[in-house]
C-alpha cells in the first residue's frame, strides 16, 4: 500500500494529557492505574481513569453532545495544537476533502445508564433532556469531532469492539488511496462507563490488582479510558526523514467465539501476515511491537502463539496496558500514538506490572525500557467477536 | 474524486412485509402491491446450536440478508471480506443491560455483555460462514447506510476483492424506542464485485454529491426510507428491482450524499 504521513497527533490517558505528558509517564514507568472509585461502581479492580473530563466544557454551539465521552474528546482535542494542525490541513485540501473516522465501543452510553436511573416512576419514560443521538450513539463522538473541527467530509464511526480504533487506520488509508479524499482524522474515543465494568467483571476477566499482561499471575485486564487523535495525510513528494508514515495495515476475523480469542491466534496472525505483506517488509524489520498484551490468560497465550508463529522469540515486545489501562475501543489509536512516539524518541517501553513474564509465553517480552533507534513498529489490536487488526508505523526514511 | 465502481453480484432483502429479495423486486417494480407486515426473522440454521440459542433479532437479521445475498451470487462465503454497518447494535440487549445497571444488583449476564457489542452481528456471521477475511463494522447514525456503501466501494476498488456489504438496523423497545423511534427491523445486503463476471446483476458508479436524496413515491415505502437509516438504500433497489439504468441519490450525510450510475448487465 502506499504509505500516509502522521501529520500530527494527540493522546489523553491515564497516564498524561498530551504527547509530553504521556512520553514522560513512559519513560519514567509510570502506571495511571489506581483502585476504581468511578461512579457508583462497586467492583474490586484497578482502572485508568482520566482526570479532569468532567470539568471539560464543549465548544458553546455543540453543548447538546454533552456526556463524559465527548468531553474526552474534546480535551483531547486541546492538545499540542492538534485543532490547529486539522485546521491548516483543511485550508490546504478543502473541507470536503478531510474525512473523519473513530473508534469507539460505548461512546457516551454512561449517559443512558443514569438516564435509565432516572426514569419517571409512572411512564418510565426516559428524561426529557436524554439525547440519544449526540450520546449513546456510536456515531456521536465523529458527529461531534466533525463539526468542532469544521470538517465536512466522509465520516464513521467503526465499532470492532477493541479494535475499533486500529481499523479506524485501514479505512482512512483505503479512502485516500481510492481518492475519495487526502486527509483523515482518525483515533479512538472510549470513556468508562458501567456497561464496560460490570460487563468484564460478568466474564470474570477484571483484574483486582493492576493488570499485569504475560505475567505468570496474570489474571485479567484493567479498564481504562482514552481519546487520541492523528491527522493522516496523502504524503508530499519531499518528505522529511523523521516523519512518521503508516506503512501497513493488515485486518482479520477469527470466526470462532464472541468473546475468545483463537487459541492458537489464527485471526491474528493472518492480521500481522497481511500488515507485513502490505508493508512489504519482512518480519525481521520489526524493531518492535506493541502488543495488545490485555492480560487475560487467553489473549496473551494466543497473542504469543501468532507473534512468534511469524517473529520467533527475538523481536522486542511489550503492552503498554499496564501503564494507561484497556482503552478498549480507544486502545488501537492510543497505542499507535504510542508507537509514534516511540520511534520519534527512540524509547521501546517496557511493560509495567509484570514481574515474572510467564514460562510458557516464549516471545521476547520487555520490562525494562530501551533506548536506541527504532525504525519500524507493528502494533496490534484484536477485539470481541474475533476482529482483529495490526498496523505498522515506521520513520520516512 | 475518482469514481468508485463495482458490480452487484447477489443482493439479500428482509423487512416489514419484504421476505427476501425477489418479494421486495416485486414490490418495488410496482408488480405487487406492498403489503406492510412486521418483519419475519428465520431461525439462523447456519449457527452451531450452542450459538443459535443466543442470537438476537439483529444477528438473525445479518444472517438472513447475507447467507441470501451470497447464495444468489454463488460465492465462496469463507474468503469475503465485509462491511456491516447499523445505527445501533441489538435494542433489546441494550435495554435489558441498562435496566440491570440501574438496579440494585447490577448483575449482568456475561452473554448479555458480549452480545452487547455493536459488531455482534459481524461476530456471529464470521462464525456461521466461516468467514475469517476482514470484517468492517460501521455506525453512521442517520447516515449509516451511505457509510457502509462508501466503505464497501473503496474497499472494492482499492483491494480489487469481491466483498459483501450488509446495511440492517433493529428496533428499541421502551423507553429508548420514544428517543429512537426505529419501527421494525430492515436490512439489505449486496455482494459487490470489482469486475463484470456472468452473475453481475448491475455496474454501479458512484460520486459525492450535495444534490438531494431520491424519494420513494410509494407512502409505506417512503416510511420505511424515512424511520429506518437502512433502508435509505430503497430508491437503488428500486433501481435495480425494475432493471432499470440511470441516475440514483442516496442520502448520507448533511450535505452530502451518494450519487449512483446504474447500469443493468444483460
Amino acid at each position: 500500500m502506499t504509505p500516509l504521513r502522521l501529520t500530527h497527533f494527540t493522546a489523553v490517558s491515564a497516564v498524561g494529557r498530551g504527547l509530553a505528558e504521556t512520553l514522560d509517564a513512559l519513560e519514567q514507568q509510570r502506571s495511571g492505574l489506581a483502585p476504581c472509585a468511578f461512579e457508583t461502581v462497586d467492583i474490586e479492580t484497578h482502572i485508568g481513569e482520566v482526570p479532569g473530563v468532567d470539568a471539560t466544557a464543549l465548544p458553546q454551539a455543540l453543548r447538546g453532545f454533552n456526556c463524559r465521552n465527548n468531553r474526552l474528546a474534546q480535551l483531547a482535542l486541546m492538545q499540542d495544537g492538534f485543532t490547529d494542525a486539522v485546521a491548516t490541513s483543511a485550508d490546504h485540501w478543502g473541507p470536503r476533502r478531510v474525512g473523519v473516522f473513530l473508534g469507539t465501543s460505548t461512546a457516551g452510553i454512561l449517559e443512558t445508564e443514569l438516564a435509565y436511573r432516572a426514569r419517571g416512576s409512572a411512564t418510565g419514560e426516559l428524561p426529557k433532556d436524554f439525547n440519544y443521538a449526540a450520546t449513546h450513539n456510536s456515531f456521536s463522538v465523529a458527529d461531534f469531532v466533525r463539526q468542532a473541527l469544521q470538517l465536512d467530509g466522509p465520516a464513521a464511526v467503526v465499532c470492532t469492539a477493541c479494535s475499533s480504533s486500529a481499523k479506524v487506520f485501514a479505512s482512512a488509508q483505503r479512502m485516500i488511496s481510492a481518492g475519495v479524499i487526502d486527509a483523515a482524522v482518525v483515533g479512538g474515543v472510549d470513556s468508562l462507563c458501567l456497561t464496560t465494568l460490570y460487563g468484564f467483571h460478568s466474564l470474570q476477566l477484571t483484574s483486582r490488582t493492576p493488570c499485569r499482561p504475560f505475567d505468570v499471575a496474570r489474571d485479567g485486564i484493567s479498564i481504562g479510558e482514552a481519546a487520541a487523535f492523528v491527522l493522516l495525510e496523502r504524503p508530499p513528494s519531499r518528505l522529511d526523514g523523521d516523519t512518521i508514515m503508516l506503512l501497513g495495515t493488515g485486518e482479520s476475523s477469527d470466526a470462532y467465539h464472541m468473546s475468545s480469542p483463537h487459541p492458537e491466534g489464527r485471526g491474528a496472525r493472518a492480521s500481522i501476515q497481511q500488515a507485513l505483506k502490505a508493508a512489504n517488509l519482512a518480519p525481521g524489520d520489526i524493531d518492535y511491537i506493541n502488543l495488545h498484551g490485555t492480560a487475560t490468560a487467553s489473549n496473551d497465550s494466543a497473542e504469543d502463539l501468532a507473534v512468534t508463529s511469524v517473529f520467533g522469540t527475538g523481536t522486542a515486545c511489550s503492552s503498554t496496558k499496564g501503564a494507561t489501562g484497556h482503552a478498549l475501543g480507544a486502545a488501537g489509536a492510543l497505542e499507535a500514538v504510542i508507537c509514534a512516539l516511540a520511534i520519534q524518541h527512540g524509547l521501546t517501553p517496557g511493560g509495567l506490572n509484570t514481574t515474572e513474564v510467564d514460562p510458557k509465553l516464549n516471545l521476547h517480552y520487555l520490562c525494562e525500557n530501551r533506548r536506541g533507534g527504532l525504525r519500524r513498529v507493528l502494533s496490534n489490536s484484536f477485539g470481541f467477536g474475533g476482529a482483529n487488526c495490526s498496523l505498522i508505523f515506521g520513520r520516512a526514511a | 474524486m475518482t469514481p468508485l465502481t463495482a458490480y452487484i453480484e447477489g443482493i439479500g432483502v428482509l423487512g416489514p412485509g419484504l421476505i427476501d429479495w425477489p418479494s421486495a423486486a416485486a414490490v418495488l417494480s410496482a408488480a405487487t402491491p406492498y403489503a406492510p407486515a412486521a418483519t419475519v426473522l428465520p431461525t439462523p440454521l447456519s449457527l452451531p446450536p450452542a450459538e443459535r440459542r443466543r442470537t438476537s433479532v439483529v444477528v438473525k437479521l445479518a444472517l438472513a440478508i447475507g447467507f441470501e445475498a451470497t447464495t444468489r451470487a454463488g460465492i465462496d462465503r469463507s474468503t469475503l471480506p465485509a462491511v456491516f454497518s447499523s445505527s445501533g447494535g441489538d435494542g433489546f440487549n441494550c435495554h435489558e443491560i441498562c435496566q440491570v445497571l440501574a438496579s440494585s444488583e447490577r448483575q449482568l449476564s456475561p452473554t448479555r455483555f458480549h452480545n452487547s457489542v455493536h459488531n455482534v452481528a459481524a461476530g456471529y456471521w464470521s462464525i456461521a460462514a466461516s468467514a475469517t477475511a476482514a470484517a468492517n463494522v460501521l455506525c453512521a447514525f442517520d447516515a449509516s447506510f451511505g457509510a457502509g456503501l462508501l466503505e464497501a466501494l473503496t474497499q472494492v476498488a482499492v483491494e480489487r476483492t469481491p466483498l459483501l456489504l450488509l446495511a440492517y438496523d433493529t428496533q428499541y423497545p421502551e423507553p429508548l424506542r420514544a428517543k429512537r423511534p426505529i419501527p421494525d427491523a430492515f436490512g439489505v445486503a449486496f455482494v459487490l464485485a470489482p469486475g463484470a463476471r456472468a452473475s453481475a446483476l448491475a455496474k454501479l458508479t458512484a460520486m459525492l454529491t450535495e444534490s438531494d436524496g431520491d424519494r420513494m413515491s410509494e407512502p409505506h415505502l417512503e416510511d420505511l426510507l424515512v424511520s429506518i437509516p437502512a433502508a435509505r438504500g430503497l430508491p437503488l433497489l428500486r433501481k435495480l428491482a425494475r432493471r432499470e439504468g440511470g441516475r440514483v441519490t442516496l442520502d448520507y450525510l448533511p450535505h452530502m450524499r451518494l450519487a449512483l450510475e446504474v447500469e443493468p448487465c444483460n
